[in-house]
C-alpha cells in the first residue's frame, strides 16, 4: 500500500514540476529576451516585469506543490527511489509539455537529447 | 545563439552546482538535523557557506530564467543538465566524495545528450513579436 502512495506522490511531483517548468518557460517566452529588455528599460524593470507575470507566479506555485509532494514522498520512501524517479520522469513530461503547450518543435534530435539526459540522470541520482 | 547567450547558459551550469556544493559544505559543518527538531534547520542560515550557497543558487535561477527568455525549454533543460556533471565533479574534487563507475557512466550519457541538443536550433515555434524581432536582428549580425 505504501508503495502505491509513494508512486502517487512521485506522479504528483513529476506533474507539478513539469507544469511549473512549462509555466516559467511560457512566462519568459511572453516577456521576451531579458537582455534586450534590460538594455532598453533597466534592471529594475526586468525584475518587476517577471515578478508581475501571472504565468511566472503560477509556475512558482506549481514548483511549491512539487517541493512539498516530494517532501511527503521522502517521508515514505528512500531518496534513492524518489530522486532518480522524479528527476528523470520530469525530463520526459517536460518535453511533452513543451511540445503541446508551448508549441516547441521537439524533433528527433531533441528527443534523443532528452532520453540521453534522462538516462544519465537516472544513473547519477541512483545512489 | 550569440556569445552572450552561451555565457548565460554557462552561468546556469556553474552557479547552480556551486550553490549546492556550498550548501553541502555548510550543512556538513552544521551537522545532522534531528528529525524531532526540524526547525533547527533555520539556524543553518547563519552559516557563511549556506549564505554563499543561497546567493549562488539565486544567481543560477536568474540565469535559468534569462536562458528561457531566449531559448526553448527543450533546449535549456538538456543543455543545463551539464550542471549535474559539474555537481558530481565538484563533489569529487572539493568535497572528496567517492564517485562510482555507474555515476561516471551517467555523466557521460548527460554530456552526450547536451552535445546532441546544442547542435540544433535554440528557439522554435510561435515566438511572439518581441522574440521574432530579436531573432531577425540576430540573423542580420
Amino acid at each position: 500500500m505504501r508503495l502505491i502512495y509513494t508512486w502517487v506522490c512521485i506522479l504528483i511531483t513529476v506533474a507539478a514540476a513539469a507544469a511549473g517548468d512549462v509555466f516559467l518557460a511560457l512566462a519568459m517566452r511572453r516577456i521576451g529576451d531579458l537582455g534586450e529588455l534590460g538594455r532598453r528599460q533597466g534592471f529594475a524593470a526586468v525584475v518587476v516585469r517577471v515578478l508581475s507575470s501571472g504565468a511566472f507566479l503560477s509556475g512558482i506555485a506549481f514548483m511549491a506543490i512539487a517541493f512539498f509532494s516530494n517532501l511527503v514522498g521522502l517521508s515514505w520512501a528512500d531518496l534513492s527511489l524518489m530522486g532518480p524517479a522524479t528527476a528523470s520522469l520530469t525530463f520526459i513530461v517536460n518535453a511533452l509539455g513543451a511540445k503541446y503547450f508551448l508549441g516547441e518543435d521537439v524533433d528527433g534530435r531533441r528527443w534523443v537529447a532528452t532520453v540521453f539526459v534522462c538516462a544519465g540522470v537516472l544513473l547519477v541520482a541512483r545512489s | 545563439m550569440t556569445l552572450r547567450k552561451y555565457l548565460v547558459i554557462l552561468s546556469v551550469v556553474i552557479f547552480s552546482p556551486i550553490g549546492d556544493a556550498f550548501l553541502a559544505r555548510g550543512m556538513k559543518q552544521t551537522g545532522a538535523i534531528d528529525v524531532h527538531h526540524l526547525l533547527h534547520v533555520f539556524a543553518a542560515v547563519a552559516d557563511p557557506w549556506v549564505v554563499l550557497g543561497i546567493a549562488s543558487l539565486i544567481a543560477g535561477m536568474a540565469s535559468y530564467m534569462t536562458a528561457l527568455s531566449f531559448a526553448d525549454l527543450t533546449y535549456v533543460l538538456p543543455a543545463t543538465a551539464l550542471g549535474y556533471v559539474n555537481m558530481v565533479l565538484i563533489a569529487h574534487l572539493w568535497l572528496g566524495e567517492r564517485i562510482s563507475l555507474v555515476r561516471w557512466a551517467g555523466i557521460t550519457l548527460i554530456a552526450m545528450g547536451v552535445g546532441v541538443v546544442a547542435r540544433g536550433p535554440s528557439r522554435t515555434g510561435d515566438t511572439g513579436p518581441a522574440a521574432s524581432a530579436s531573432a531577425t536582428r540576430e540573423e542580420g549580425q
